[in-house]
């Protein structure tokens, strides 16, 4: 039993943090977002830290890392609020590692060095969090796959060359590599500030990927578990950020942290906090250990509940000044109003949960 | 990162659940699974098994009979006892006074009642809330003057938890009630409850059991033999005790077992969608529980430091979850039923609602968090 992480992920994850508070504190970030939305530069810097390489495997140029080597970037990411679309590159890589012929593998390379950029394309609208609905159609179409269908909501899509794509031919859910200059995206920003699309596929050229349905469910998995790492990051700033505040916030000629009914809420904060980690590990673990689809849903559930009861207290305890743009407190709470419902909300996982 | 236990605690775990399944009585064991009154004779019946084992008193020193094992193993075996359902160790004797001897007991003392507590020839109980003084723990009144060679106790405790079966009692007593600062004149003593001018008054609680008791101290002679510690640090021996050992608050083995008893009771409810997504959050909150508690293990272990204030998270998470499974159970129960079970059940509903509020209510527990670990 040791719930450290060894000491490369250690120090991967403090260069990573060193990084973040250097070049992407909240002035900065807001600059990228206000602009293009994500940084080319900040990316290259991600890129030389290994972190492009690190779920790529070994024989590709990259790390192997699994789901626990990505944790605590992941929390890190979390903490800053970082837009760039991390999580969906290491989820694509992951089906792309697992299932790609040894010439579809050699993008990998390419991924390693932060110039080839993959997404996730799997969400549709209407299907919620529902796997089996989806209704992207494949065909053959001579020898080459054609695609039909309309993706929503792919969280870095705008900026990446390759989709991973699932769809459904004859035999169920497949899943397919797309060149990005093949679809039309509507691009647009999510509530908490990324860059996303939908994804029209019209005939659109595919190649296959080797995976069907339980692939992806592993690939969600573990995207799931990084989910749970990342909303840990964002859980840990916004306790933080609210006890400076209630230590420093004056009324009645006193601290507001010495107020009981407020202290108590702060205490439930930390407990959803405390408990929110050890589902990570919990999550990230057991991921790499193979494949614990209940373990991973009620992490899920306790990182939904954390989230929503931790930023809504982190609003609420900053009073107005919560509501406002000015303070990143309400960038997180949008970040945790995401995280909740990503890769499935507490309903979704809980009906998973109890089926189990 | 590894959750899991090493090839040798698990092997620990498995050597811990054989004996147990070779050795709990099977009698008390139905006892506890069905919620049973648990007598006098049925708790040290288990206590003297454990104790002709060894394994009564696994923190203690070895000296004095401690197994030496590890923090982990010693979590191991409180988990797999409730996992069991073996009858609960009172914990006033070997836990707790005898933490206070070992740590500011004098060699006599030691001596005198560290074998009793071992061999269970001495039942123990806790003079610690009075009437006044609940939460507020400092403000107590009991007082005892000296008087030669002997205290003499006047005054009053309340919830004292088995105060009907115990030989002996350990007290918080004001012993100076001049001093500004009030925790400065406490006193930590111990009393033999046969002694002239002890009364015990039943407090039957709302599911009709005799659990705890008032204790009146009427002109009370103590031999001054009997102060542990110096005269007006009583104060700094609770708040030792209050630190010690809290890694197992979290019960979690017992609600494990609670757990896997309940999906067997209600299973005619899990088709009941509402009903079973309350299960399933409370099973989720256990895990989360107990997760937590290994990790506050593995960081004492490593650090080698005792657990910090934040452990009391696991007695605020661990009796809530307590609870929700007490309260599923009894919404399994067909309203119209009036079988023992049944009546057993709902009692056990009853009776829970204590675990909140007893041992530092969840409360005072975040009043601890807020100032110890937040700095607010």
């Amino acid at each position: 039993m040791n719930f450290d992480y060894n000491e490369e992920q250690q120090l991967l994850a403090d260069s990573v943090r060193r990084y973040l508070a250097k070049s992407y504190d909240f002035e900065a970030r807001k600059k990228i977002v206000s602009g293009a939305g994500w940084s080319t530069d900040t990316w290259a810097q991600f890129s030389q830290m290994g972190l492009t390489g690190l779920p790529v495997s070994a024989e590709h140029g990259g790390f192997g890392g699994g789901a626990v080597d990505l944790m605590g970037v992941m929390e890190a990411f979390g903490e800053a609020l970082v837009v760039e679309p991390y999580a969906p590159l290491a989820l694509a890589v992951r089906l792309l590692g697992r299932g790609g012929s040894a010439e579809q593998k050699s993008l990998l390379a390419g991924v390693v060095e932060g110039k080839a950029k993959l997404a996730f394309a799997h969400n549709e609208k209407g299907a919620r969090f529902s796997l089996d609905a989806v209704k992207t159609r494949a065909r053959k179409k001579g020898a080459a796959w054609v695609l039909d269908g309309d993706k929503a909501g792919i969280v870095g899509a705008p900026t990446a060359d390759r989709l991973i794509v699932s769809a459904r031919d004859e035999q169920g859910i497949a899943i397919f590599l797309v060149d990005i200059g093949k679809v039309s995206l509507q691009a647009y920003r999510t509530m908490d500030e990324r860059l996303a699309a939908d994804v029209v596929l019209r005939e659109t050229q595919a190649e296959r990927i080797q995976g069907g349905r339980k692939e992806l469910e592993d690939a969600i998995d573990f995207g799931t578990a990084l989910v749970c790492a990342e909303a840990v990051g964002v859980l840990k700033f916004a306790c933080d950020t609210t006890l400076e505040y209630l230590k420093t916030r004056k009324q009645f000629g006193v601290p507001i942290g010495t107020f009981q009914a407020l202290q108590h809420r702060m205490v439930d904060m930390f407990i959803s906090l405390e408990q929110a980690r050890s589902m990570a590990c919990l999550a990230c673990s057991r991921v790499d250990a193979g494949s614990d689809p209940r373990a991973i849903s009620a992490a899920k559930i306790k990182i939904a509940d954390a989230a929503r009861h931790v930023s809504q207290e982190a609003v609420q305890l900053h009073g107005g000044m919560g509501m406002t743009e000015e303070l990143k407190v309400s960038h997180a709470f949008r970040r945790l109003t995401v995280l909740a419902r990503e890769f499935g909300d507490a309903d979704h996982h809980l009906a998973r949960f109890a089926a189990l | 990162m590894d959750l899991n236990f090493s090839a040798e605690e698990l092997a620990f775990r498995d050597e811990v659940r054989s004996w147990l399944r070779a050795n709990l009585p099977q009698d008390l064991r139905e006892k506890v699974e069905n919620y049973a009154h648990l007598s006098k004779d049925d708790l040290m019946r288990w206590h003297r098994i454990l104790a002709k084992k060894g394994w009564i008193v696994p923190a203690w020193p070895k000296e004095w009979g401690g197994t030496g094992w590890s923090a982990v193993q010693r979590y191991i075996f409180d988990e797999e006892l409730g996992f069991a359902g073996a009858p609960p160790i009172i914990p006033f004797g070997v836990t707790m006074c005898a933490a206070v001897l070992l740590r500011f007991g004098t060699e006599a003392q030691k001596k005198r009642f560290l074998p009793r507590i071992y061999n269970g020839d001495d039942f123990w109980c806790q003079g610690y809330s009075e009437p006044g003084s609940g939460s507020d723990l400092a403000s107590l009144k009991t007082k005892a003057v000296r008087q030669g060679d002997h205290y003499i106790v006047n005054g009053q405790k309340i919830w004292t938890t088995l105060a009907h079966y115990a030989d002996w009692i350990f007290c918080l007593v004001r012993t100076d009630p001049t001093l500004e600062k009030r925790q400065e004149g406490i006193s930590f003593l111990l009393m033999d409850m046969k002694t002239p001018g002890i009364t015990v008054r039943p407090l039957i609680l709302m599911d009709g059991a005799h659990e705890v008791n008032e204790v009146f101290f009427d002109d009370v002679k103590v031999p001054l033999e009997n102060l542990v510690h110096e005269e007006g640090q009583g104060w700094t021996v609770a708040k030792y005790l209050l630190g010690y050992e809290r890694l197992n608050t979290g019960r979690v083995g017992e609600s494990r077992r609670q757990l896997a008893r309940l999906k067997e009771y209600a299973a005619h409810m899990m088709s009941e969608p509402r009903w079973r997504d309350r299960l399933s959050r409370v099973e989720v909150e256990l895990t989360a529980l107990e997760i937590t508690n290994l990790r506050f293990l593995d960081r004492m272990r490593r650090t080698g430091q005792p657990p910090g204030a934040d452990v009391s998270m696991l007695k605020i998470k661990g009796t809530e979850i307590q609870q929700d499974l007490t309260e599923l159970m009894m919404d399994a129960t067909d309203p119209a039923a009036s079988d023992p079970l049944a009546e057993a059940v709902r009692k056990r509903y009853l009776s829970m609602r204590k675990t909140t509020i007893y041992a530092g209510s969840n409360e005072i527990q975040r009043n601890i968090i807020a100032k110890m670990a937040l700095g607010l």
